[in-house]
């Protein structure tokens, strides 16, 4: 018995002191580094790598991963190299906060992140009193940017559900509308609830509202049976790819075809490994990015993306890819230095990032707003043979 | 100075328990006020007041009462809400933080209490899995509750709705305070370290009274023969309710320390789904069943690890997977255990030539 | 018309929780533990039959052996690393901690191998649908083979356990292991043998689960596994013919919840009959009423 509580108690002394240790060392390395040489930016990145939201992490790191690459490989930002890093988050508020601190022990001096909505406003909170600059690649939730130091590359969840009703409502594709949503998830709810208000006013009459959760979403046949019953032309599906590609074959299998609309998330849909694209066939979806597009810029971070990772890029990518892109630019604009502290940096980004106007992936000539919103039109897509085409 | 040979073993071994928590504190808060501490360890100080508490009041019931219960998460998760729901309406009203959490805290206690007691009433007489599997899907439907819950506050009063935002029909003034599964957001920061190691005190002291009272000895005889305890005339359902809501009410006290710690307040899966009950159910039994301090430094071990395995990136949580499977076997397998007594015997031994 | 497609739905449904089902509830009758990372031995076969079937274009009948024999031989060597030295452990739980350890590792192996990436389960079974009422009602042909293997299952798996020497063995273990072990049983090998069993049909199971509803991540056998779980319990764990009632009721109640009260509370209605159920029946639907000696 003896030996147990030794063991324990030393485990938990090591750990305590290694927490402690580990700030020390890296704390001098990052004077080291941040001090005398004043050599590199130091980027934090922020999302789930674990989890059942890691494939959307994983996106955002390589597609940031990717920029950053290509930025050093230029000659970094006015010389100045970038470093990155990339920590977990399990997709778990308080997690996120805690990857959060890891990186700022690490001196981190400004952040892409985090990636998914619920905990991008934990950070948001902890990086506001902290005065860090954060730009959140895809957190959609409208609480992402509520303080003047957080930024946004993708469009914000009541735009997209606004967007999305305006733009069935003005070409008359439906009438009768279904909706089915993630009623245990913060973006899909989110979306839906500002798509169910501007149904409203553009004369779309919402049939079938209905919900899964996160612990049920491999069957979804009671939910289309509804909407097919309820006489549904068109079915709105405000959530990820990973669901959507599941309630296409489902849809599929009881002869159900009525028009599916989907948002951002539904990009990648056609990279799900074994996916009949034919089944997608007619979707409908507003997104920043087509991988398809004849742009030579995206054609280019396509062809980079799939040699370096293998696979398609989807807009996770994209937006990440853009958004250490205008990190650049506003790092640019503001002239920082990389011997600057984390909030002399952050105050600078604040009004540079209101003056750049950079040419992304995601959008020619993305500006930001002073309230943290990028100026950017979605894109309509419909999917045709198998592949993604913009409607104009 | 008070001989510690004449205090009784109990007593001795409880002021253990109270000594090492104060020791970490003291060194902890010498640490931070020095500057010493890094921002990741700052920032996990609370988080582990909560994940003790938790521990600890878990323990009550598996360790002290017996029985399995998989749904401890909802307890703290009905906690959260309750008192984040109050702390966000009563910003304004009351500004002093500290009698705001105060208040928060009580209602946080008595409502994870309270559906402690509505819970253990009709539950309490099943049995090993049976209780198991009820307490899971209680803990389920507390989530399923929370995340189709819609509260608004306007000038005409508070408004429910289960449907979504809009179907509150707020006034312009409106509020809406708990909004579906984007949940609280804006609760007041005000879980400090000293009021979590305070509460760490408070559960403990509870928690440890209670195993050494009259009560807890019920509680114990149920534990190990219910017939028995049951024909020298103890009232079962009284006991087990007893512990079962005071365990309860601990995991509301965590769940109010947890909620006024973030910002923003979800029930997801990952926070208060049944994989954080098993989670607090880890640490119990890593710890010791039944062993209260066993269950604090577990509680730190498990949560600092996944942390300090950062380094690993990818490999993090594989290895700590291992880590726990290791841990396990180590603590429990009786040919471990064997081994260890063994080699401890070997270094008695050892010691006393030497000496 | 749409009640008996509703019907239909959650049959199938029910179908696949009642085959994981089996997995718990045979391991828990032999060896009282709850194996909590049964749902990710599915979830390790279902990509080993993807990975069979696209990696190395094997034939669907030739993967889904194969990822039998695989998953076999995992269960084996799980039950022989972390489950055994625990199975006299003083306390019943340390073993489900383990179990859950092992639920971890195998969840973060296969996000380490596979990816995170969502893949679309390979048509495995081909069946066309079954169109009735001029196209009204439509039963999926994956529905059918995952209801036909469900009772195939069950069938061989009871006259298993009745008829076969191994099978009696395994009764006994379950029945005392102490007395079984004096009647010249190998205790350690029969449950070996059942966690070997177990394994093969969580193999199975993988395939139906992917094929009814076919996307593959490292996170696909979690949920599932613990609504069987779930099944196994409502049924009476320890009892086969109660994993399939278990798992079919759970599966129509899923289903029926979502259509006729609230989808948004589908989750809350299953559990909460749950409930009701073990309140007025504690032990489970066929669970045999252990009377206390005193």
């Amino acid at each position: 018995m003896r030996l147990k509580k030794a063991v324990s108690v030393t485990l938990m002394a090591v750990m305590s002191l290694s927490l402690l240790a580990g700030c020390g060392s890296e704390g001098q390395q990052g004077s080291k580094e941040g001090g005398s040489d004043g050599a590199v930016f130091k980027i934090g990145g922020i999302g789930p790598a674990t989890g059942s939201a890691a494939v959307y992490g994983e996106a955002v790191k390589n597609g940031a991963e990717l920029a950053v690459k290509e930025i050093n490989e230029a000659g970094g930002i006015n010389g100045v190299q970038i470093e990155f890093n990339y920590q977990d988050d399990e997709n778990d508020a308080e997690k996120a906060v805690n990857a959060y601190n890891t990186l700022k022990d690490w001196d981190m001096q400004m952040l892409l992140g985090t990636v998914t909505s619920g905990p991008c406003v934990a950070v948001g909170e902890v990086a506001q009193e902290d005065n860090m600059f954060m730009l959140t690649p895809s957190g959609t939730a409208v609480e992402c940017v509520k303080y003047d130091n957080a930024f946004r590359v993708c469009f914000s969840d009541p735009m997209q559900g606004l967007e999305s009703a305006k733009y069935i409502g003005e070409n008359h594709l439906a009438t009768k509308v279904a909706a089915i949503y993630d009623s245990s998830d913060v973006y899909s709810t989110g979306i839906y609830q500002a798509f169910a208000e501007e149904a409203e006013n553009q004369n779309l009459e919402i049939v079938a509202a209905e919900a899964f959760t996160g612990e049920s979403k491999s069957d979804f046949s009671v939910q289309l049976q509804k909407a097919k019953d309820a006489g549904a032309e068109l079915v709105f599906l405000p959530f990820y790819y990973s669901e959507a590609s599941l309630v296409l074959k489902q849809a599929a299998g009881m002869s159900y075809s009525p028009i599916f609309f989907g948002c951002d998330g539904m990009d990648g849909i056609l990279a799900v490994e074994g996916f009949d694209a034919n089944l997608a066939n007619d979707l409908i979806f507003l997104s920043p990015f087509t991988p398809t597009s004849d742009d030579e810029m995206i054609q280019k971070f396509v062809g980079d993306f799939e040699s370096a990772y293998g696979g398609t890029p989807n807009q996770f990518a994209a937006d990440a890819y853009d958004g250490i892109y205008a990190i650049k630019a506003a790092l640019e604009e503001a002239n920082a230095t990389p011997d600057m502290s984390a909030s002399d940096i952050c105050e600078a980004m604040k009004t540079a990032m209101t003056a750049i106007e950079i040419d992304g992936v995601t959008a020619k000539g993305l500006k930001w707003e002073a309230s943290g919103e990028p100026s950017k039109e979605p894109m309509v897509v419909k999917i045709a043979d198998g592949n993604y085409a913009v409607v104009e | 100075m008070i001989n510690m040979k004449k205090i009784n073993k109990t007593t001795r071994s409880n002021l253990t328990t109270y000594a090492m928590i104060l020791v970490m504190f003291l060194v902890m808060q010498t640490l931070v006020s020095t500057g010493n501490v890094s921002s990741l360890l700052q920032g996990l100080l609370v988080p582990l007041c909560a994940y003790i508490i938790l521990a600890v009041s878990l323990n009550l019931t598996v360790g002290i009462l017996g029985e399995l219960s998989l749904g401890h998460a909802g307890f703290m998760c009905v906690g959260a809400f309750s008192s984040a729901f109050f702390s966000k309406c009563m910003a304004d009203v009351i500004p002093v933080a500290g009698v705001r959490y105060f208040f928060a805290l009580c209602i946080g206690a008595a409502a994870a209490g309270l559906c402690g007691v509505l819970v253990g009433i009709p539950v309490l007489r099943l049995k090993g899995d049976y209780l198991a599997i009820v307490t899971l899907a209680f803990g389920e439907i507390i989530k399923n509750v929370m995340n189709i819950l819609f509260i608004g506050k306007d000038s005409a009063g508070f408004h429910f709705s289960t449907k979504d935002s809009r179907s509150l029909g707020l006034l312009e003034d409106g509020e809406v305070i708990i909004n579906g599964p984007q949940g609280i957001t804006g609760t007041p920061k005000d879980s400090t370290f000293l009021i979590g190691v305070i509460l760490i005190f408070v559960t403990l002291f509870i928690v440890l009274n209670l195993i050494h009272s009259r009560s807890g000895r019920a509680i114990m005889s149920i534990r190990d023969n219910r017939i028995a305890a049951e024909s020298v005339g103890i009232n079962i359902t009284k006991y087990k309710l007893m512990a079962f809501s005071i365990s309860a009410a601990l995991a509301g006290v965590a769940g109010v320390t947890y909620a006024h710690n973030l910002a923003n307040l979800t029930a997801q899966p990952k926070n208060f789904g049944y994989n954080m009950s098993i989670m607090i159910l880890v640490f119990v039994v890593l710890g010791g069943i039944g062993n209260i301090r066993g269950s604090v430094i577990a509680a730190v071990i498990l949560t600092l690890l996944p942390e300090l395995l950062r380094g690993l990136s990818d490999y993090r949580m594989l290895i700590y997977a291992v880590v726990l499977i290791a841990m396990m076997l180590f603590n429990w397998s009786p040919k471990a255990i064997e081994w260890r007594e063994k080699h401890m015997a070997r270094f008695k031994r050892n010691n006393k030539k030497e000496a | 018309m749409s009640f008996i497609s509703y019907l239909i739905n959650g049959i199938s449904l029910g179908s696949v929780y009642a085959i994981i089902a089996l997995g718990y509830t045979m391991v828990y009758g032999i060896a009282k533990m709850l194996n909590f990372a049964h749902g990710d031995v599915i979830m390790i076969g279902a990509y080993v039959v993807m990975a069979a079937m696209t990696g190395m274009g094997l034939h669907p009948a030739v993967a889904i052996i194969l990822a039998a024999v695989f998953c076999t031989v995992l269960g084996i060597v799980i039950e022989s690393v972390a489950y055994r030295p625990l199975l006299n452990a003083a306390s019943s739980l340390a073993v489900l901690i383990t179990a859950i350890g092992v639920s971890y590792l195998l969840q973060n192996i296969a996000l380490l191998v596979f990816g995170a990436n969502t893949i679309s389960f390979p048509k495995a079974l081909s069946l066309p649908a079954i169109s009735l009422a001029d196209g009204a009602l439509t039963i999926t042909g994956e529905a059918i083979v995952t209801i036909v293997s469900c009772i195939v299952i069950m069938v061989v798996l009871n006259v298993f356990i009745h008829e076969s020497k191994a099978g009696q063995a395994m009764l006994a273990v379950s029945e005392d292991k102490g007395a079984a072990q004096l009647m010249g049983i190998n205790v350690n090998g029969t449950i070996a043998l059942t966690f070997a069993i177990g394994s093969a049909l969580a193999a199975f199971a993988g395939v139906l689960l992917c094929s009814a509803y076919p996307t593959l991540t490292p996170y696909t056998g979690a949920m599932p596994g613990i609504k069987a779980f779930v099944a196994a319990v409502f049924g009476g764990i320890g009892s086969i013919p109660g994993a399939l009632i278990g798992g079919l009721l759970l599966g129509i109640i899923e289903i029926f919840g979502k259509a006729y009260i609230s989808s948004q509370m589908a989750d809350a209605i299953v559990f909460g009959v749950l409930i009701l159920i073990l309140l007025v029946k504690p032990t489970g639907i066929l669970g045999k009423n252990i009377q206390e000696k005193v």
